[in-house]
């Protein structure tokens, strides 16, 4: 009778199973997945927005915006390195005995129940016949030891590529190595003092001196990731680790200062190399230990490497033209801003606020139209949001210079009400000497409702030419020609849409608007050149040039209306300071992970490509008959080819003399 | 003694080699020693240590698979000859007969691609045929659109630097160049498999794969410009790259490969094309092989990116897509191993496994540049 299995030996079993592990490593994989398709460590706000309250809930307390980092992943993890270890502690001693025996015990019938066997008459003497079989073994490779029988029969055991058996416990045990080394690394540490209390994610945007011990990690702190943004000039002794919908401030046994930081670009603008010149401010040592790092290059300082991780602004000074978009006056505010600091702009309850939120000296775009030829770099921009007193926002990025749109020049400003939108883009168009003055000019000069009676009284001496005589019908065509105008210095072509729409019937709607478009047109023209006049400028005849230009402005004046802005803003002067994105990690089981891999691929090599294989030779007394046999522990055609082949050797050494 | 003892005896490599053998190794290491002398100024250690590594590595293989050595010369003394043509100006590629038509390295990528496509029909006709002629010639057809890939990827990587030197770098760098790779390992590893089992009926099938990856590299060339020589971005100029980006596609090549195989198998046991197939255990035998190969290497490359990691993002995992595909990738394949090694499961169930194992590794190739984003990002469509 089998003796009873008590449960704690059942749960060994289990635990030490292949089954089980094979589970583990496809949750895991699963797990893994989930990891991949849903973006992690995003800002909570985005997966509400994408998820709903409902699901957001859901799938936060399944730990799904940080899988890796969550607990039953990291109890998997646990579970994956007891169990294979249990599995190295329990097959072994197998393996190792494997690896040592010769199977020198087996006996005459059960060499003969082998699938590779074979019998020879050997035409040599008994001795001779051994000596000669040992012979051949030793030169192929095959250890051996023999059996004297006690029939007076040799048994020959040999085998060859025992070795094989420590590719299982070299790679199964890797797997346990880097697990731990991964674990140790991983933020398991941190993970057990949150579940007992000891310490909290930050989630509030405040200040670093004010965030509490309890969001602190001390220099004492063992493994850890973390960030740290230097702007020039400045200097740190914490980093930042990012966890969650919040932070946890990690302080560092010395001091960065970042003495400046430098981007090369290629010729064609692309970037060549990030470096930081930093400076390592420590009380043990003498002098600050200066040191430059860039991408691919770190520095590790007191077990702390320093990466060159990204870089954004640091604070660059800018100066700006504020152009009024439906003010009448013709030239623009001058304000002075600093990225990452607010401005404000009027007063009362239209006041509105200006954040500046990024200025990039390089953009690299490709603006022609089917998206083939080559991007290149359009110069700086500037992004910022605007937000009046309610709180509302819409955010802005301006092009300092005009962008050459299918080889015209439009200054361009992209907008959007939430970071999920793209930018919808309002152009202006340049002109003739590049500046943005042309279009402002002409749209002071349509606005101002003073001028109109001035352009219709032009544009009426054009249309009627020779003709003009100021007569009934010609005032009557002026006064529409200012009904017009105001109506589209108030809203644009929508506007005149809609003034079209109240009086005129259904059926003459579509000819109308023709001739309206006409007019205004007309008229603008004529605004544009009373425009060039005020400024001093020589007056045009129209041609194509200026056509396309009062064209695209009269396009740009219709769309300041869903622009959203009362102003544009236009970049003239700055002065460049950059930060750099440093990453400081200190992983002291990278080593365990290093050596580890390091077992799998020797383990790996060895499990493949060292095949075990045993010959046993019995050599019967008095008939000289010798039994040959052969097995491998993988059953496979190489066995079969081999076994061929010493078989018909062996053929012949056993048979000629 | 007994003198038939001593027949068939195997002999250790270095007594086994010719004289053809070692005049191959001296020509690679005069070759190597040329380039140092020539721009070892240039070069830092790791750099060095590849330069004489790529020597004694190309020996090895080629004493261990005698035709790898006429490539290795072939492709070396045409990219010369291509690279004399130039000049040092890039605009000859343009004007200079032999570089416009046959090995600037646009042409000598487009040969490529056209004789693989030609070889894998000539594969398949020879197959139906049964004609050992038509067999032959189509390997001769795959040995040369390896040969013109590789002068082209030779001949690219010095066109890189006609550029401007600070562009130059080692054409493995973006997808264009890596589906080139691909196309040239996984042909290799063929041919290797076919004078091994002798199983030049596998080259229609193997060369199924390879002729996709010839249609997306004309797609990304006529659509997206993709043979455009772009500078490296920060992240990429590592030496490490040299290393990780051919470790991972020999285990690429090496999955397609069985995957292909695995085809073959799944016909063949339904008696389609039964007779006309090498037998069900020769297959099943590629299959493992090619899988034990690419999993040995998709291992090394793996760990040899988590090193590249550490060094340039500043951990050796983050599990970014990327590399989180690439476990997945590997799970994989380490529980096809399993189930073969140590359940002793043969048969269809694991060709079906090494067929849906293609997708899950094409997913990790292609799928994460294309759906998912990451640290990766070099690799976007
Ligand atoms: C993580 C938990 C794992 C467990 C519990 C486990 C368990 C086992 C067991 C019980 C064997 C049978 C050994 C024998 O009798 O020959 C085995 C063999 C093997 N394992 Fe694993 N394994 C694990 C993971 C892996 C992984 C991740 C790999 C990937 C490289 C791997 C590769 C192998 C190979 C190739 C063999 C065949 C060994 C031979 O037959 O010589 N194992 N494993």
């Amino acid at each position: 009778m089998k003796p009873a299995i008590t449960t704690s030996k059942q749960f060994y079993e289990l635990l030490s199973s292949m089954r089980f592990a094979v589970s583990l490593l496809t949750v895991i994989g699963i797990a893994s997945i989930i990891g991949t398709v849903l973006k992690q460590n995003e800002p909570y706000a985005n997966y509400i927005i994408q998820f709903g309250q409902f699901w957001f809930d859901f799938f936060e307390m399944l730990g799904l915006y940080d899988v890796y980092h969550s607990a039953w992943f990291l109890l998997i993890l646990l579970f994956l390195v007891i169990s294979t270890s249990l599995c190295i502690y329990r097959n072994s001693p197998l393996m190792l005995s494997e690896l040592r025996t010769y199977r020198e015990t087996a006996t005459e019938k059960s060499l003969r129940a082998f699938s590779h066997k074979h019998a020879y008459q050997s035409v040599h003497s008994f001795d001779d016949t051994c000596q000669n079989l040992q012979q051949f073994l030793t030169l192929r490779g095959f250890r051996f030891k023999t059996v004297r029988h006690a029939d007076g029969g040799e048994l020959i055991a040999a085998k060859a590529g025992s070795y094989q058996r420590l590719g299982y416990i070299f790679t199964h045990a890797a797997i346990v190595i880097i697990c731990v080394g991964g674990l140790l690394d991983g933020n398991v540490p941190f993970k057990v003092q949150e579940l007992l209390g000891y310490k909290k994610v930050e989630t509030l945007d405040i200040p670093e001196s004010e965030v509490p011990a309890v969001s602190r990690l001390s220099i004492a702190n063992l493994s850890f990731r973390a960030n740290m943004t230097l702007p020039e000039g400045t200097s740190s002794d914490v980093a930042f680790q990012r966890m969650r919908d919040g932070y946890l401030v990690q302080e560092l046994p010395f001091r960065i200062e970042l003495k400046d930081f430098r981007i090369e670009h290629y010729a064609t603008g692309q970037p060549k190399s990030f470096e930081s010149d930093l400076l390592i401010i420590d009380p043990e040592l003498k002098e600050p230990l200066a040191h430059t790092i860039s991408v691919n290059h770190p520095l590790i300082y007191k077990g702390v490497a320093i990466y060159q991780s990204d870089f954004q602004d640091g604070g660059t000074k800018l100066k700006l033209n504020v152009w009024g978009l439906f003010s009448t006056q013709s030239k623009p505010l001058e304000v002075d801003g600093t990225i990452f600091k607010k401005a404000k702009l009027g007063e009362g309850d239209d006041a509105l606020t200006l954040e500046f939120n990024d200025f990039r000296m390089f953009n690299i775009l490709n603006l022609t139209g089917d998206g083939k030829g080559k991007p290149q770099n359009v110069g700086p921009n500037v992004t910022f949001k605007v937000r009046d007193t309610q709180g509302q926002a819409k955010e802005y990025v301006n092009y300092m210079q005009p962008l050459l749109l299918s080889g015209r020049p439009y200054f361009v400003s992209g907008m959007r009400e939430t970071q999920q939108e793209d930018f919808r883009y309002l152009r202006i168009p340049a002109d003739e000497d590049f500046t943005i003055d042309g279009f402002m000019r002409l749209r002071t000069t349509l606005f101002d409702e003073s001028q109109h009676a001035e352009i219709a009284r032009r544009f009426a001496k054009v249309a009627f030419g020779e003709r003009s005589s100021g007569d009934l019908t010609q005032q009557k065509f002026e006064a529409s020609v200012v009904q017009l105008l105001d109506a589209f210095a108030k809203g644009g072509y929508t506007r005149v849409a809609d003034m079209i729409e109240k009086s005129v019937p259904e059926a003459e709607r579509e000819k109308a608007a023709q001739t309206y478009l006409k007019i205004v047109n007309g008229a603008a023209f004529e605004a544009y050149n009373l425009s060039r006049e005020r400024s001093g400028k020589q007056a045009e005849s129209p041609n194509e040039e200026n056509q396309q230009f009062l064209q695209e402005s009269l396009n740009a004046i219709s769309d300041l209306y869903f622009y959203g802005a009362p102003f544009y803003l236009q970049l003239t002067q700055y002065e460049h300071r950059e930060a750099s994105g440093l990453q400081l990690t200190k992983s002291p089981g990278k080593n365990l992970v290093y050596s580890g891999s390091v077992l799998l691929v020797l383990g790996i090599f060895a499990m493949i490509y060292i095949r075990e294989r045993r010959i046993w030779l019995l050599v019967k007394p008095q008939t000289n008959e010798v039994l040959f046999a052969m097995s491998a522990n993988r059953k496979n055609r190489d066995l079969d080819v081999e076994y061929e082949r010493y078989k018909a050797q062996l053929d012949k050494v056993l048979r000629t003399r | 003694m007994n003198t038939a003892i001593l027949d068939d005896v195997p002999v250790p490599l270095l007594k086994r080699l010719s004289w053809q053998d070692w005049l191959y190794s001296l020509i690679l290491v005069i070759g190597a020693v040329f380039a140092y002398v020539q721009y070892g100024n240039y070069m830092d250690v790791y750099e060095k240590s590849f330069l004489f590594g790529a020597a004694a590595v190309f020996s090895w293989l080629g004493w261990q698979w005698k035709p790898l050595r006429m490539l290795v010369i072939g492709v070396g003394a045409i990219s010369l000859f291509a690279i004399s043509l130039y000049d040092a100006d890039l605009g000859r590629a343009n004007q200079a007969f032999l570089l416009k038509y046959l090995i600037s390295s646009q042409s000598a990528v487009m040969w490529m691609n056209v004789l693989f496509v030609l070889a894998m029909l000539i594969y398949w006709f020879a197959m139906f045929t049964r004609s050992e002629f038509a067999g032959k010639f189509a390997s001769s057809m795959t040995w040369a659109a390896v040969l013109m890939g590789l002068v082209g990827l030779m001949v690219r990587w010095y066109e890189s630097y006609l550029i401007a030197p600070e562009v130059g770098h080692i054409p493995i760098s973006n997808l264009y160049e890596v589906f080139i790779l691909f196309c040239l390992i996984t042909a290799l590893l063929y041919l290797y498999y076919e004078q091994r089992y002798n199983t030049r009926q596998l080259g229609g099938f193997v060369l199924l794969v390879v002729s996709a990856a010839v249609g997306f590299i004309l797609w990304y060339t006529f659509d997206r410009q993709a043979h455009e020589i772009q500078p490296l971005v920060p992240a990429l100029q590592s030496y490490w790259m040299k290393i990780h980006v051919p470790a991972n596609f020999v285990g690429y090549g090496a999955f397609s490969l069985a995957a292909m195989v695995a085809l073959a198998y799944l016909l063949a046991e339904r008696g389609i094309l039964a007779t006309k197939l090498p037998a069900l255990d020769t297959l099943d035998d590629v299959m493992y092989k090619a899988i034990a190969v690419g999993f040995a290497f998709f291992t090394i490359a793996t760990i040899l990116g988590a090193m590249w990691a550490a060094e340039a993002w500043g951990g050796y995992w983050s599990w970014d897509p990327k590399e989180t595909w690439a476990l997945i990738v590997w799970l994989n394949y380490a529980a096809w191993l399993h189930l073969r090694m140590v359940k002793g499961l043969r048969g269809p169930i694991l060709a079906w496994w090494s067929l849906v194992g293609l997708l899950v590794t094409t997913f990790a190739f292609l799928g994460v540049n294309m759906f998912l984003s990451g640290l990766h990002s070099y690799g976007a469509l």
